[in-house]
């Protein structure tokens, strides 16, 4: 794409005109937005009627979506800030084994359980980072350790403690318990039971919840991402702190002459990823009562994936969190909504592939645009 | 500009192509989805897949078969989600964690979908979920059973070579040989992951370090064929006590070559031809067996192994 040399200057030879097309795609967010445009128009043209858009289905990929942006924003702040956090998978599955051992095998209250996780986890976070800045190592390799060890926990300390790889149980600890509400609930019920009962979504036909209707509200999971994002939103565009995360992973060495707190803010973004991770694993154990050992796995590329279908560069100092957002609910979208489709699902891969390999081109044309670099 | 739009147009062409073939491929007839719990990469459960073909093909019904790619089981609870979203006329899956599954599965039966639980999982359990039956070999029962099998063979001490320790149920298979034989499973599991040249050299490296070792135990091909090799490289074959759970080509032949006392088959396919012949039979006239079915355990041996070793790996 060299066609940035056809725009002839014509009013004054010194200002370069961009058209407003070009204009629009020098945001971050475009790659995104386009995405999910068409993301959206291919689906509701091929899998309108197979109950993708029905409310359960719609349910099922939002879910799945809010999952990817949970993990996404930590990804994209920590990737603008210039760094990788490959251990955020087994880190899901590390955060959730704590609790369930502290909740059940200890019986400690589960507030008190997912408060030590948090904490033990964002420390983990911290120590990451820590050995990130102290040693100049690069970040992948830091984390990939951090992969294998804590992925290593998560089966050992289970297998030792319990002699199996799977704790449940945590629904009734769970029971009643004001914390784990605020990762496991659901919303709006009222609203919801209203809305069956009017007929304006489905209810169940039979069994022990026949009337009631098949979403029975909205779950603190997509309400943690929709929080998440504004946070990181707000974070990164409109505060000082923003400006310091852009100009560390830009160029570290001009922010650290100009005053930026490089290694606190990498230190911090790594913290944040860490903080990210825990509050999935917290909604995945609240809801679904259980701890397993192969939680999480390739989570990590798949949030690294959102960020960089979302605009992010995976060199740093450029990127968005409604971007990676955008990007998390293609995924989520592509993955479920290919079920709905009737397609193969091992051509799921494919598409990822397709996707991840436009997205990037993409990007990297866009960054060209901006740097002018041929 | 217009070079732009262009390479916009053809990524769209391209990522509607496998769209505008997949909905092609939709068939008349009733619809039964399959959702398993094992990662792609368990050749095993192909077995399965041309399992619910045939029937499918049989019995004149459309057929699908999921699975999560890399076998997280809450994956798995949103694949059972998505597959009651869509609707079809019954829902084939393992119980492989009866915490994460049982609410979407209950939540499918009561919108409506019928539900049989096949391979993992028991029969109580299907029935406190709700489905209408459980096609399957219990998996502790199993590894007792053969456990039972290998101390009347005279053996005392075993290695079981666990390629996804995550699973409980496999666990359930090495505990359950344990108690059969009356001894502590303790450090006889091996973490062996799913890389073959792994599994290999940690077999090489368990038995040289415990040359006393009387048996190993593997829990499918993926640990028995690199097992088998690391057994040919150090002299071992035919000599240690071998058993296996699952079939495969290689196994077969390792059983024909006496290297393998026996297998234990737990005759995937019926786990999955079965279900749907069942559910296409109750949906049609409304007939369903009185039990659950259970499709295993049977030993395979170096006898009568002709029509084992033609269908291994495809139906068997």
């Amino acid at each position: 794409m060299s066609d940035a040399s056809n725009v002839t200057p014509e009013v004054d030879e010194r200002i370069k005109t961009r058209s407003r097309f070009r204009e629009a795609l020098i945001r971050p967010e475009l790659g995104g937005i386009v995405g999910t445009a068409v993301v959206f128009a291919l689906f509701l043209l091929f899998a309108f009627d197979s109950g993708m858009f029905s409310s359960q289905g719609v349910l099922n990929w939002s879910q799945v979506s809010a999952q990817f942006m949970i993990i996404a924003v930590g990804a994209c702040l920590l990737m603008i800030a210039g760094e990788f956090d490959l251990s955020v998978g087994s880190m899901i599955g590390f955060a959730g084994m704590i609790i369930a051992i502290f909740s059940v095998t200890l019986g400690w209250p589960v507030w008190m359980s997912i408060i030590l996780t948090f904490a033990l986890c964002i420390a983990i976070g911290a120590l990451n980072g820590f050995i990130v800045v102290r040693t100049g190592l690069p970040s992948f390799i830091v984390t990939l350790a951090f992969l294998f060890i804590l992925r290593g926990f998560t089966i050992y300390l289970p297998q030792t403690i319990e002699r199996k790889t799977i704790i449940g149980g945590i629904s009734d600890a769970a029971e009643g318990d004001w914390l784990a509400f605020l990762f496991g609930g659901t919303l709006f019920k009222g609203l919801f039971q209203w809305l069956g009962d009017q007929d304006i979504i489905e209810t169940f036909t039979r069994g022990a919840r026949e009337g009631q209707p098949v979403v029975d509200g909205i779950p603190m999971l997509i309400v943690w991402a929709i929080a998440l994002v504004i946070f990181g939103h707000i974070l990164l565009t409109k505060t000082k702190f923003g400006n310091w995360i852009f100009a560390s992973g830009g160029d570290a060495e001009a922010a650290r002459n100009s005053g930026v707190p490089v290694n606190r803010v990498k230190v911090l973004m790594f913290m944040f990823t860490a903080f990210c991770a825990t509050v999935f694993a917290t909604c995945q154990v609240m809801e679904f009562g259980s701890a397993g050992a192969d939680r999480g796995l390739l989570k990590e590329f798949e949030a690294i994936i959102a960020v960089v279908i979302g605009g992010a560069l995976l060199t740093g100092g450029y990127g968005s969190v409604i971007g990676a957002a955008l990007g998390a609910l293609i995924f989520g979208v592509v993955q479920q909504g290919l079920f709905f489709a009737g397609v193969e699902s091992s051509l799921f891969r494919v598409f990822l592939g397709v996707i991840l390999l436009a997205a990037v081109i993409l990007n990297t044309y866009i960054r060209r645009m901006i740097t002018g670099e041929r | 500009m217009i070079s732009l739009w262009k390479k916009l147009a053809l990524a769209t062409a391209i990522v509607a192509t496998p769209m505008a073939v997949a909905t092609q491929a939709v068939a008349e007839g009733e619809k039964y989805v399959l959702v398993s719990h094992a990662p792609d990469s368990d050749s095993w459960w192909n077995t399965i897949k041309n399992g619910i073909a045939l029937a499918g093909e049989q019995m004149g019904v459309e057929v699908e078969y999921r699975n999560p790619p890399t076998g997280d089981i809450a994956d798995m609870a949103r694949i059972i989600e998505q597959a009651a979203a869509s609707a079809p006329d019954g829902i084939i899956t393992t119980l492989a964690d009866y915490d994460v599954l049982q609410q979407p599965i209950k939540n499918a039966i009561a919108s409506g979908v019928d539900v049989i639980i096949m391979n993992t999982g028991s029969a109580e359990q299907a029935s406190e979920v709700g489905a209408l039956m459980y096609v399957g070999q219990p998996e502790y029962d199993a590894g007792k059973a053969a456990g039972e099998r290998a101390k009347k063979d005279g053996v005392t001490s075993f290695l079981c070579v666990n390629h996804s320790i995550q699973q409980p149920t496999l666990v359930d298979r090495c505990q359950g040989f344990a108690d059969g034989l009356g001894v502590e499973l303790g450090n006889s599991m091996l973490d062996s992951g799913a890389d073959p040249a792994e599994i290999k050299n940690k077999v090489q490296a368990y038995l040289s370090a415990n040359p006393d070792t009387d048996a190993v135990l593997t829990l499918g091909p993926v640990s028995a064929d690199p097992t088998m090799l690391a057994l040919q490289d150090n002299g071992m074959a035919g000599d240690i006590y071998f058993g296996t759970f699952d079939l495969g080509e290689e196994i077969v032949k390792g059983i024909k070559d006496g290297v393998i006392e026996w297998g234990i088959d737990q005759q995937p396919f019926l786990q999955a031809y079965l279900p749907v012949v069942i559910l296409t039979n109750y949906h049609r006239y409304g007939v369903l067996p009185g039990n659950n079915i259970n499709s295993g355990p049977g030993f395979v041996t170096a006898d009568g192994l002709e029509k084992i070793e033609q269908f291994a790996g495809e139906y068997r």
